[in-house]
């Protein structure tokens, strides 16, 4: 049978009005009677936690970091789309809608899509009103940009740092209800198991990591905000602690995984400087609307310095390949193009993955001022990272690992198959396809935890009649006793490798063999490279210390355990894909010209996996994608 | 090159902590400081022994969670950039460098570099929020905020919340962090409403929690990352005034 993703019937624009009259609701007087665990405090954390308990139910929030404020929205930088139309440019909440459908490459799911579009316009204004310090024009209204991929202005920023202003506004408002006593805050505390009572999720298994206690939280409802899988591949423009391990745990449980194949690439990295990279730094993409990408035309200008090969020399690709969206082109699609010269041998820099971003001809035509003006502190950041100066030579860049489309899978409501688990953000697959557009996550992260699941939720306790949970129920302990067992098998190894050195190993196995392009002899040869390396770590990993106290080796090690098993199952769903969509590109599926191919006919589903045992491969369930509004096209930006 | 790095180690709260003497080599210019620490703490798990604990994530600057005294100055004195985009080439070959935690009553040390610094988280639940619930809020566009006005705001949000301002300051005050915040909000139209309530809760917290008192130094915006003006200690103390005098 299909899996059945409850979307509501009705016209597309209707849906989410008739759905929300049709959600039953909690009395307001019984509201504090339910219990909600929010694991994670980044934009859909922090913004689900405060605005659930707004809304009178008892809310525990958890987040690894020592503050709910740190968590990794803080790091996007260039803004967040809404559908406000307030530069008369032709925007509408359709348009933003089909924007983000043909960005996802028709693989995502329409209504939910829809919903985020609608929504995007009442986020704008709870964060002005929260004090988030837009950029504004002189007359006092909000200012906008264009973004990647889009011909209308409509994002809103603060200057380069969006992402931590509305986090802020998000953690302001979860300060405040934590003052209120609503919500309870367990900082430094991490995830490490959910429970399910009666196919229902009811708590979770804790370790604080201070003093290394396990222990056990039980709730009505359980919700992840845990954030994307991109550390799997080791070097990505994630936080260093960016893990899998809360969605993998309750996939292992019984909660479907999606889409995993869904990666994000983003043009517009500092490239890697050497082995002792710990991370990658994403360049805003804004630099392309004044930057021109290009390498040399012969290889053997590589290794000459950029200043000294003349204009004819030189291969501005993307103007090139798509001469109507030119260095603005979509993200996988700039990303590609930059490996594709990079594999001809013409890239620049020290092992030739890199392609210059020159601004001189900007820098001619306006102005360094202007330039420094629009730049300066990207420009800074470039200089502080590779000590060179981009006003003088251009900037050195490559694609990068930035995001993840796929996630645990929710139907409309945001809701697993597992009754009362939710999961929000990036850790969800629903909104963006196969990729996702710039300044766009921003908003679902926001759109779910402001005005999506604070009504869904109500919806589920007021229809499952679920008893109370208590945590003195012996599947607690069962779990409890499994982490502990877990933990200790870490720590009693001992071999002779650090986990860093094995997650570099796995990061480059899978760069290499599922990273941006991938083929089947590739995937069928890391899927047997993964499980040799996983049999490795569980011999030779090294873990220091105890448990019973602040043991960072400790957490790193168990993160990385997980990423061992899951990046089997990232592997298994490229394979299975046999199309190219998005972020996911098989060398077998293109177009003579090398652009993607999709097959709407076999695969315009979503793949959600099932957890079948650690001895047997997952089962596939698919949810079908019917669009009743938009017609399947391909995606051209020539 | 090669570093001889000095850096303090403490197994936790109760026990007293020392120097400990650690050597970098084969240090690359283009390593950030905390890489170059990652790959000391590799050769450390190598032989077994326990690596140095300090508190990082985003590795961009921004999420404030890496908090070094590097050299006695917290983030190691280049102006505007915090520990994790410290990068080596500033080093010089045979250097010894002191590696320390940050160094307040208010931010209790956990372990090795790592200290707690929630007083901070408590602090903004004392009043460095806007009373709105979610919904029901007007347009964006219905109260125009001059851009000068946004601006000046936007100066002061940009605090990360990392707490160098304090670790340097000689009595280990967090008027910095604090003014930032009220200014921030206090400025703007929406926060206009909790101007007085958030002044005097937010400094009041902040005395509560044992940070010590702004002698105008200055040493706090000189090491701030994000270059936050000691401008804004004026305007909350203008504030606060303001809110003693209309006694509330």
């Amino acid at each position: 049978m299909p899996l059945d993703g409850h979307i509501p019937s009705g016209p597309l624009a209707q849906k989410w009005d008739k759905h929300r009259f049709d959600l039953k609701l909690v009395n307001p007087a019984n509201k504090r009677k339910f219990d909600v665990l929010v694991v994670g405090s980044g934009l859909a954390g922090a913004s689900a936690a405060a605005t659930l308990a707004e809304a009178g139910y008892k809310v525990k929030c958890f987040c690894f970091q020592d503050s709910p404020r740190r968590a990794h929205s803080i790091a996007a930088q260039g803004g967040i789309n809404a559908a406000k139309n307030y530069q008369n440019d032709g925007d509408s909440i359709y348009r933003l809608f089909y924007d983000t459908i043909k960005g996802g490459d028709f693989r995502a799911r329409e209504a939910n899509v829809y919903r985020l579009a609608q929504v995007s316009v009442n986020i704008i204004d709870q964060c002005v009103a929260q004090g988030v310090p837009f950029a504004r024009e002189y007359g006092g209204l909000l200012a906008n940009r264009s973004f990647g991929g889009a011909q209308v202005s409509r994002t809103f920023y603060a200057r380069g740092q969006t992402g931590q202003q509305l986090l802020l506004g998000a953690y302001q408002a979860l300060c405040r209800q934590i003052a209120l006593g609503a919500v309870q805050m367990f900082p430094r505390t991490e995830m490490l198991d959910l429970v399910v009572l009666d196919g229902h999720a009811k708590g979770i298994v804790v370790r604080n990591l201070v003093t290394g206690e396990i222990s056990s939280h039980a709730g009505d409802a359980v919700v992840l905000a845990t954030g994307g899988y991109g550390n799997v591949f080791f070097l990505s423009t994630n936080a260093k602690g960016c893990n899998v391990t809360a969605t993998w745990r309750a996939y292992k449980k019984g909660a479907f995984f999606a889409n995993p194949c869904y990666t994000q690439i983003h043009p517009t990295c500092i490239p890697v400087s050497g082995e002792h990279q710990s991370k990658l730094t994403l360049m805003s993409e804004s630099l392309r609307n004044d930057g021109r990408v290009w390498v040399p035309l012969a290889k053997g200008d590589c290794a000459k310095a950029p200043g000294t090969i003349p204009e004819e020399a030189r291969d501005y690709y993307l103007e090139r390949k798509y001469p109507s969206f030119g260095n603005l082109a979509p993200r996988d699609i700039s990303s590609r193009a930059a490996k594709e010269v990079c594999d001809q041998g013409r890239g620049v820099g020290p092992g030739g993955r890199g392609v210059y971003l020159d601004f001189s001809d900007a820098i001619n035509r306006l102005g360094q001022n202007v330039i420094s003006e629009r730049y300066s502190n990207l420009f800074e950041m470039y200089e502080r990272i590779t000590g060179e100066s981009a006003y003088e030579a251009p900037m050195r860049i490559y694609p990068a690992i930035h995001y993840t489309m796929g996630g645990s899978w929710v139907d409309y409501n945001l809701m697993s198959n597992l009754p009362g688990l939710f999961v929000i953000g990036e850790a969800n697959f629903s909104d963006h396809g196969a990729n996702r557009l710039g300044a766009s996550a921003l908003m679902q992260g926001l759109a779910d935890g402001y005005f999506v699941l604070p009504y869904t939720l109500g919806h589920y306790f007021a229809s499952a009649k679920q008893a109370k949970p208590s945590v003195t129920h012996p599947e607690f302990k069962k779990a409890e006793e499994e982490i502990c067992r877990f933990t200790r098998k870490l720590l009693t190894v001992k071999g002779k490798r650090t986990a860093l050195s094995l997650h570099r190993e796995l990061g480059k196995l899978l760069w290499e063999h599922c990273g941006m392009a991938r083929n089947e002899a590739g995937l069928k040869r890391a899927l047997k490279l993964i499980p040799e390396l996983r049999e490795e770590f569980w011999k030779t990993v090294n873990v220091t210390g105890d448990n019973e106290e602040l043991n960072q080796a400790l957490e790193y090690a168990g993160r990385v355990a997980d990423f061992m098993e899951f990046a089997e199952l990232l592997c298994f769903d490229a394979l299975h894909r046999r199309e190219s969509c998005g972020g996911h590109f098989r060398e077998e599926f293109q177009t003579p010209d090398g652009e993607a191919l999709r097959d709407d006919e076999r695969f315009s589903y979503v793949a959600a996996w099932e957890y079948k045992g650690a001895n047997q491969g997952p089962a596939l369930q698919r949810e079908p994608l019917v669009y009743e509004e938009v017609h399947m096209s391909t995606r051209s930006y020539k | 090159m090669n570093l001889t790095l000095k850096v303090w180690r403490q197994k936790n709260a109760a026990t007293p902590g020392r120097f400990e003497t650690h050597q970098a080599r084969d240090v690359s210019p283009d390593m950030s400081f905390l890489e170059m620490l990652d790959v000391v703490n590799e050769g450390l798990l190598e032989q077994g022994r326990e690596p140095i604990a300090f508190d990082s994530d985003c590795r961009e600057g921004i999420c404030g969670m890496c908090s070094l005294v590097i050299n006695g100055i917290p983030h190691g004195g280049h102006r505007g950039t915090a520990s994790c985009q410290l990068h080596m080439r500033h080093f010089k070959d045979g250097e010894t460098v002191t590696v320390e935690p940050w160094r307040a009553k208010a931010f209790p040390i956990l372990r090795d570099l790592i200290t707690n610094r929630s007083a901070f988280d408590r602090i903004i639940q004392a009043g460095g929020f806007v009373s709105v619930n979610t919904g029901g809020t007007p347009d964006g566009n219905a109260i125009p905020v001059p851009k000068i006005t946004a601006d000046s705001a936007m100066d002061a949000a940009a605090c990360i919340g990392c707490g160098a301002c304090v670790a340097v300051c000689k009595n280990a005050s967090a008027m910095l962090f604090v003014a930032a915040k009220v200014s921030h909000l206090n400025l703007l139209p929406q926060g206009y409403a909790e101007k007085s309530r958030r002044v005097l809760g937010m400094v009041r917290q902040m005395d509560a929690e044992g940070f010590g008192n702004c002698t105008v130094t200055g040493s706090c915006e000189a090491v701030c990352p994000k270059e936050i003006s000691l401008n804004f200690i004026a305007k909350m103390n203008r504030d606060y005034g303001a809110a003693m005098l209309r006694g509330k």
